[in-house]
């Protein structure tokens, strides 16, 4: 990548020095090393993050576990509902061969932006202890 | 015959060639060479892979299943689909992070074993053999019906250029040709689509269930390549050219019951007459083609063994693995997956159609079992014409897409494995040694093997998957406990039991009862035996957890932001 040459490119750059900032910083490093050097703080702080991601990913399986999963129970269970035709088609071909894939694309989409999160929120405990 | 099929062909065997040979000139190192040096951006590298993803058993079996035995059969491209969400929530980000390039770099990076490495090496093997086989097959199946060329030919086109395309251009030149390989295949089934639509329309809608079964919707010629019997419950009146039906030639009055015609027999069945039904051809009509578990149907237990092969065998395919090393951090991983999640959903909107649309336009397909070919036969047979045959061509044309890039990747991988851990150490020179050996052994397999059904062998190399690498991608990204033996015994176990029910399958197990369901779909039973042996040989073997398991945990699941 090469950025445009600015005009004064040899003049340095203000920079506003703010000490609250320089601590953090300093926390920030002494949090990393932590994680890295696996101490009981660091290896607490994974495993929390750990078992909400995993806990956010089981919640979404288990939406589509029941939103696809049940599908072929209930149809065994209801066929007269099965046999039902919104729009002239049948319930299954329109469930299974249109709406799945739309609702798997939510739940995708709904994962990335709560995983994201999840992370977001680690990243500043682990730098704003 | 199709005068615009060949150039067709040609046209996208060339382009798949050309962009590969662009891409050789871009890659300059061996990382470019093997990994893409990761520098692909997240919608190149998408649709990159779903055009690796999108095979010959999406392409061309979803419709020829959906034709044969309806609603039950879209669990297949629903699972396809539904496969990579199980792989964004629990595989993609932390797998990418691990930097691990292959699934026996994976077992290396987090139990520490070179005997673990080699077994799942040994599966890549498989699963990446079995999986190519009915790609080759299904490009022999393509050029026979479109050309009436030789089945041997295809195969063999396939099969060779896919290997040189491998082996001079790897994976930088793979990423451009399966991107462009990906449109190309959603174009060629939504144009043609569009067209069969208006048809039926302007046809007055005929219905796609006729109360008496299908029925032939214009005066349609079959040609039957074996000695068939069938029965008819209505009396009809049936020319035979070539061949004899029952004895005789020319026109034949046939009555209600059983008849018999010859070997490479043609017969000429009228406008709306009934589709005869066939003895050996596994058919569903009426209502247990339209409504699902109809008595007789391969029933629950077949169908969640469906769900879950492709729903958690994906993340176990050596090919889609390898692309996720392509991605620069663990959240482009992510964002990948939902975007590939949302372009082979697309893509799944529309074999469906082919496969109805068939009942009505192609039924002679369920006297001849040959219902694979669907997709390929219905734009010529509804359009008509010019326009027909250009369309013909067009899906021809994305099918054949659908070979290379699916094989291309297969073999990229199998060939990547077998350079760096059976045939030398990973040069650029060991691995085009090993692309010509991963591929010379599914062409030897393709050109002997010609009864098989492309999508339930597909099928099949998912529950393998599924029941090895699935449980100890999912174990070892999320549980400290998991040790080296434990995964060994869970892979041997659940992997060994699918493999072996696959060869059983292969080679001619009993067509009934719970038997043939359990090999036929074994996933129900062998993902869950695999999870239960990997995690009770884990906490019986507990002191072999890996040293640096908390080292390993914090790499594959830290926010890329923190940069550690």
């Amino acid at each position: 990548m090469t950025a445009p040459v600015p005009p004064h490119a040899d003049t340095p750059r203000r920079v506003r020095v703010v000490l609250a900032d320089a601590a953090r910083e300093r926390r920030a490093r002494q949090a990393r090393v932590e994680l890295a050097e696996q101490t009981r703080v660091g290896e607490a702080l994974v495993k929390g993050l750990m078992r909400a991601q995993l806990a956010l990913a089981l919640r979404l399986a288990a939406v589509v576990a029941i939103g696809l999963g049940a599908l072929p129970l209930f149809f065994a269970a209801a066929p007269t509902v099965a046999a039902r035709r919104p729009f002239g088609v049948p319930l299954p071909w329109l469930l299974l061969g249109v709406a799945a894939y739309p609702f798997l694309l939510g739940v995708g989409w709904a994962y990335v932006h709560l995983t994201e999160r999840n992370e977001r929120d680690f990243t500043d405990l682990v730098e704003r202890p | 015959m199709n005068g615009y099929a060949v150039p067709a062909l040609v046209a996208v065997t060339l382009l798949t060639l050309v962009i590969g040979a662009f891409g050789v000139r871009l890659g300059r190192t061996t990382s470019d060479f093997l990994v893409a040096s990761r520098s692909v951006s997240p919608t190149w590298n998408a649709a990159a892979i779903s055009g690796e993803y999108l095979s010959a058993a999406s392409f061309l079996g979803v419709a020829g299943l959906v034709l044969k035995h309806g609603v039950d059969m879209l669990w297949y491209p629903v699972g396809f689909a539904a496969g990579y969400l199980a792989l964004l929530l629990f595989v993609a980000a932390p797998l990418r992070r691990s930097g691990a390039f292959t699934l026996p770099d994976f077992c290396e990076l987090r139990l520490g074993s070179t005997g673990l490495r080699k077994l799942a090496t040994a599966f890549v093997i498989f699963i990446g053999w079995l999986y190519l086989v009915p790609q080759l097959r299904g490009a022999g199946l393509t050029l026979r019906v479109v050309t009436h060329g030789r089945y041997e030919l295809g195969v063999l086109v396939v099969g060779v250029v896919v290997t040189a395309n491998v082996a001079l251009g790897g994976m930088r030149a793979i990423t451009f040709v399966q991107a462009f390989q990906y449109w190309l295949k959603l174009v060629a089934l939504a144009v043609p689509v569009a067209f069969l639509l208006l048809h039926w329309q302007a046809d007055g809608r005929p219905a796609v269930t006729p109360p008496g079964g299908p029925v032939f919707a214009h005066a349609t010629t079959v040609r039957f390549d074996q000695e068939t019997g069938f029965t008819l419950t209505a009396p009809v009146v049936v020319q035979v050219p070539t061949g004899a039906l029952d004895g005789a030639s020319g026109t034949v009055p046939l009555a209600a019951g059983g008849h018999r015609v010859t070997a490479g027999a043609r017969v000429l069945f009228p406008a709306g007459a009934e589709v005869p039904r066939v003895r050996d051809v596994d058919v569903d009509r009426g209502a247990d083609w339209l409504l699902p578990f109809q008595p007789g149907d391969r029933g629950l237990f077949g169908t969640y063994s469906l769900i879950l092969a492709t729903f958690l065998g994906t993340m176990g395919l050596p090919h889609v693995l390898v692309r996720f090393y392509t991605n620069p951090d663990g959240s482009a991983a992510r964002r990948t997956t939902l975007v590939v999640l949302g372009l082979v959903g697309l893509f799944y909107l529309l074999p469906t159609l082919y496969g109805v649309l068939g009942r009505v336009y192609t039924p002679h397909l369920l006297l001849t079992g040959q219902t694979d070919a669907v997709v390929l036969l219905l734009p010529g047979a509804v359009v008509g014409g010019t326009g027909g045959e250009l369309l013909g061509a067009l899906v021809a044309a994305g099918a054949f897409a659908a070979f290379l890039s699916t094989s291309s990747g297969l073999l990229t991988s199998v060939a990547g494995v077998l350079s760096t851990d059976l045939l030398g150490r990973g040069s650029v020179r060991d691995f085009r040694i090993a692309a010509l050996v991963a591929g010379a052994v599914p062409l030897a397999l393709a050109l002997r093997v010609d009864t098989l059904d492309v999508s339930e062998a597909v099928g099949l190399a998912f529950a393998v998957a599924a029941s090895s690498f699935c449980p100890m991608l999912v174990l070892g990204i999320w549980w400290r406990g998991l040790t080296d033996v434990g995964a060994a015994a869970g892979v041997l176990v659940g992997g060994g039991a699918a493999a072996a029910a696959v060869l059983a399958t292969v080679l001619g197990a009993p067509s009934h009862g719970w038997a043939a369901v359990l090999l036929g779909q074994p996933a129900a039973a062998t993902v869950p035996l695999a999870f239960l042996v990997m995690i009770g040989v884990s906490l019986a073997t507990r002191r072999r957890v890996p040293a640096n398991v908390g080292a390993t945990m914090l790499r594959l699941h830290a926010p890329d932001a923190l940069r550690l």
